[in-house]
């Protein structure tokens, strides 16, 4: 009888049913598809997209040129020149971020003891040439001058955890 | 010159042209696909002689399943024309003489009209149904004939298996049927080992205790 | 519609004379084949957002409200992109082989009834004609396989020959079954013959509900769709036997592929599923016309093979024959041998 059983049940095709009764469980779910454009995930505060250089409220610029950041780039992506400036600081001359190197670990912005280079939430941008991802300081510069009122909320909302 | 006229010729030129190049074709593969072209053609001029079932027979047996086959074998094997080609002029005669015999042979068959004198093809109206008289013919005036075929074919089809089917001892292979016949009670046992025993007893201690407690 | 027909062709007698005959099949035809393509196109879309759906996404939606513009978009890049013929290839087998895998496939749709006499041709033996020209797709593949030189494209179709082959026998006896019930070859016969009983009750699917599944599962396998598209499986090699094809060759693949869902779909609905038939013969339902009734029944076949797509794995090749020879064919023999002796019963009630 046992045997019998065994023989005839798989031709009821009950474990296929079983199979398309999932999927047609799932046919009527709700999607969980986010539609990009239109759509957007929630964004944290710690988010490493596209870099920025920062300035004091003065309009200074904050990075002195300590090249931290350039050895702690896993990537070496960036590229620091540093010289003295009419008023004696130490400055940087060229900041470089080549952005089709960089792997968006966020070490530089850790290293950093001023947070004159930070990751902004920004990650909708793109290049038509291989050159246009390459930023240069007045790049990052602009970038920073244009979000800073998003990066210096993202920086006091982590300010707690660190 | 009626239309059906015209479709018989043309059928029949392909008929021809077809097997000419089944054996000119130097392709094989090509050789067997002209076959199939001489097969279907020859379906079209049965298929103006009323026939129906033995046209549509004659693509789904043929063309539909023992082509395919053909072309399979055809397509995996390495054929040497050279060798092929050797002692042509050898056997020419030999083949003449046998070509001859069958090209007077049905002369003498089918130029003979005596046997079809006076009668014409019977045009049937269209709710005729030839598969069933094919059927109604074949299961009572000629039984015999066609069970004792149906025998042969079921001799030849055992004598093809039983040559061909050997037991490979040095080639392991999956036996699907085992395969999926197999359930978990099978392959599955589950065991208590000392460990768990041990570990069982300890948590009954463990909590022994802290109900004493 | 039948009687915009009717009023069509005799508009047209009057008009063309003699002459119309050939016209008016040709227009029976177009008739015919147009629709088919076009249900092919958005069969292609059905498929995608069914499978999205089962995935818990939504499928193509931006092509148009709904990605309803998604097939036409599909169509205009397969066609403006570049048919390249292989080095090596045998040039006027590899261009007509997807030409031979299209042909039966719309060829076959000559004798299905969409509506009570609305057939194109009413054959007596249309169910040999149908079993014949579907035995005719593996053509395109085995010649698209050969021509193309190139191994996976080979592989491919030798699967799809030996699947196609071992499969249409189970096929052909499902049939037979269908034959000893309905005592006709005219698939008008055989869904008149499925008219006796009360609606669903008196369709084929009940005496030969094991045919019915045979016959869908093999026309699954028939049509190299999953779990059976072993002769194009893409993680073994590549894409089969369309391996070498771009462009509109691809295309027109695609094309015979769906075009032979659709029609097992309709013969499914034809043979066990009573066709044109309502579900019960009751006021509201018997008025509707016959043709929504076979378009909804191929609509859930159709369906129902993409359900099957969305959740079974692909089958392993030995598995494939065994299931075809070990599993159907008997089967299929048993129930031929059950039918025949149940219809001497009286307890034969379809």
């Amino acid at each position: 009888m046992n045997t019998l059983i065994k023989f005839f049940k798989p031709f009821l095709l009950l474990e296929l049913l079983k199979g398309m009764s999932v999927t047609g469980k799932y046919f009527f779910a709700r999607h969980i598809t986010v539609e990009y454009p239109e759509e957007k995930t929630p964004q944290s505060f710690r988010f490493r997209g596209l870099h920025a250089q920062r300035r004091y409220p003065n309009g200074e610029e904050r990075c002195i040129g300590c090249k931290l950041c350039e050895a702690v780039c896993p990537a070496l992506a960036i590229k620091i020149e540093v010289a003295e400036r009419a008023d004696g600081s130490r400055r940087t001359t060229q900041y470089d971020i080549d952005l089709t190197k960089c792997i968006f670990c966020g070490f530089c912005e850790e290293s950093c003891p001023v947070d004159a280079i930070v990751e902004t939430r920004v990650f909708e941008y793109h290049g038509e040439k291989r050159g246009d991802l390459y930023y240069t300081k007045e790049m990052l510069l602009a970038v920073g001058d244009k979000h800073e009122a998003q990066i210096a909320q993202d920086r006091a909302s982590d300010a707690k955890y660190r | 010159m009626s239309f059906e006229t015209i479709l018989f010729y043309l059928f029949a030129a392909v008929t021809v042209f077809a097997a000419l190049r089944v054996i000119t074709a130097r392709n094989p593969l090509h050789a067997v696909l002209f076959l199939v072209l001489a097969f279907v053609s020859s379906a079209g001029i049965w298929l103006l002689l009323e026939a129906e079932f033995l046209a549509i027979t004659l693509v789904l047996v043929y063309v539909g399943a023992v082509m395919v086959l053909f072309l399979f074998v055809v397509m995996m094997l390495d054929i040497n024309l050279e060798q092929l080609r050797k002692g042509f002029w050898q056997w020419l005669p030999v083949g003449a003489l046998l070509a001859a015999l069958i090209v007077v042979q049905m002369v003498w068959v089918l130029g003979d009209n005596s046997n079809t004198n006076g009668l014409t093809a019977i045009k049937h109206a269209a709710d005729y149904s030839n598969t069933k008289e094919l059927g109604r013919l074949i299961y009572t005036d000629y039984v015999y004939p066609f069970e004792l075929a149906a025998v042969l074919l079921l001799v030849a089809m055992v004598a093809a298996i039983a040559l061909t089917f050997r037991r490979r001892r040095d080639v392991k292979a999956q036996d699907i049927s085992k395969q999926v016949s197999v359930r978990r009670e099978d392959r599955v046992r589950l065991v208590t080992t000392p460990a768990v025993m041990k570990q069982q007893s300890d948590e009954r201690r463990v909590t022994d205790r802290r109900n004493a407690d | 519609m039948m009687e915009l027909l009717q009023t069509l062709q005799l508009l047209g007698q009057d008009l063309l004379g003699a002459a119309w005959m050939p016209v008016w099949t040709v227009i029976k035809i177009m008739l015919i084949v147009l629709p088919i393509m076009g249900t092919v196109a958005y069969l292609t879309l059905m498929e995608r957002k069914v499978l999205g759906f089962m995935q818990i996404r939504p499928g193509p939606n931006r092509v148009g409200y709904w990605g309803l513009l998604q097939p036409v978009a599909d169509g205009i890049k397969l066609l403006t992109k570049e048919f390249i013929i292989p080095n090596g290839s045998n040039k006027f087998l590899f261009v007509a082989a997807p030409v031979l895998a299209l042909t039966p496939a719309l060829a076959a749709w000559a004798v299905i009834p969409f509506d009570d006499g609305m057939t194109l041709a009413n054959v007596n033996a249309g169910m040999l004609y149908l079993i014949a020209m579907t035995s005719l797709g593996v053509y395109g593949i085995i010649i698209a396989g050969w021509a193309s030189n190139s191994k996976y494209a080979f592989l491919g179709a030798l699967r799809s020959a030996a699947q196609i082959v071992s499969y249409e026998l189970a096929m052909g006896f499902a049939l037979v079954c269908v034959l000893l019930a309905a005592q006709s070859m005219n698939f008008g016969d055989i869904v008149r013959g499925q008219s006796h009983g009360n609606g669903m009750l008196g369709w084929y699917w009940i005496p030969l509900f094991p045919m019915f599944i045979v016959y869908f599962l093999a026309g699954v396998a028939e049509t190299n769709r999953a779990p059976f598209d072993l002769a194009e499986d893409e993680s073994a090699i590549v894409a089969g036997f369309h391996t070498e094809y771009s462009g509109m060759g691809f295309a027109i693949f695609f094309l015979a592929e769906y075009a032979n869902m659709i029609l097992i779909a309709a013969l499914t609905s034809v043979m066990f599923l009573g066709g044109w038939l309502p579900p019960f013969d009751i006021a509201p339902l018997n008025q509707i016309p016959g043709l929504i009734w076979m378009i909804g029944k191929m609509s859930v076949m159709l369906f129902i093979f993409l359900w099957f797509r969305a959740t079974f794995p692909r089958y392993r090749y030995d598995q494939l024959m065994r299931l075809g020879w070990k599993v159907f064919i008997p089967l299929t023999l048993i129930w031929v041998v059950v039918v025949a002796a149940w219809m001497q019963t009286p307890y034969w009630l379809w």
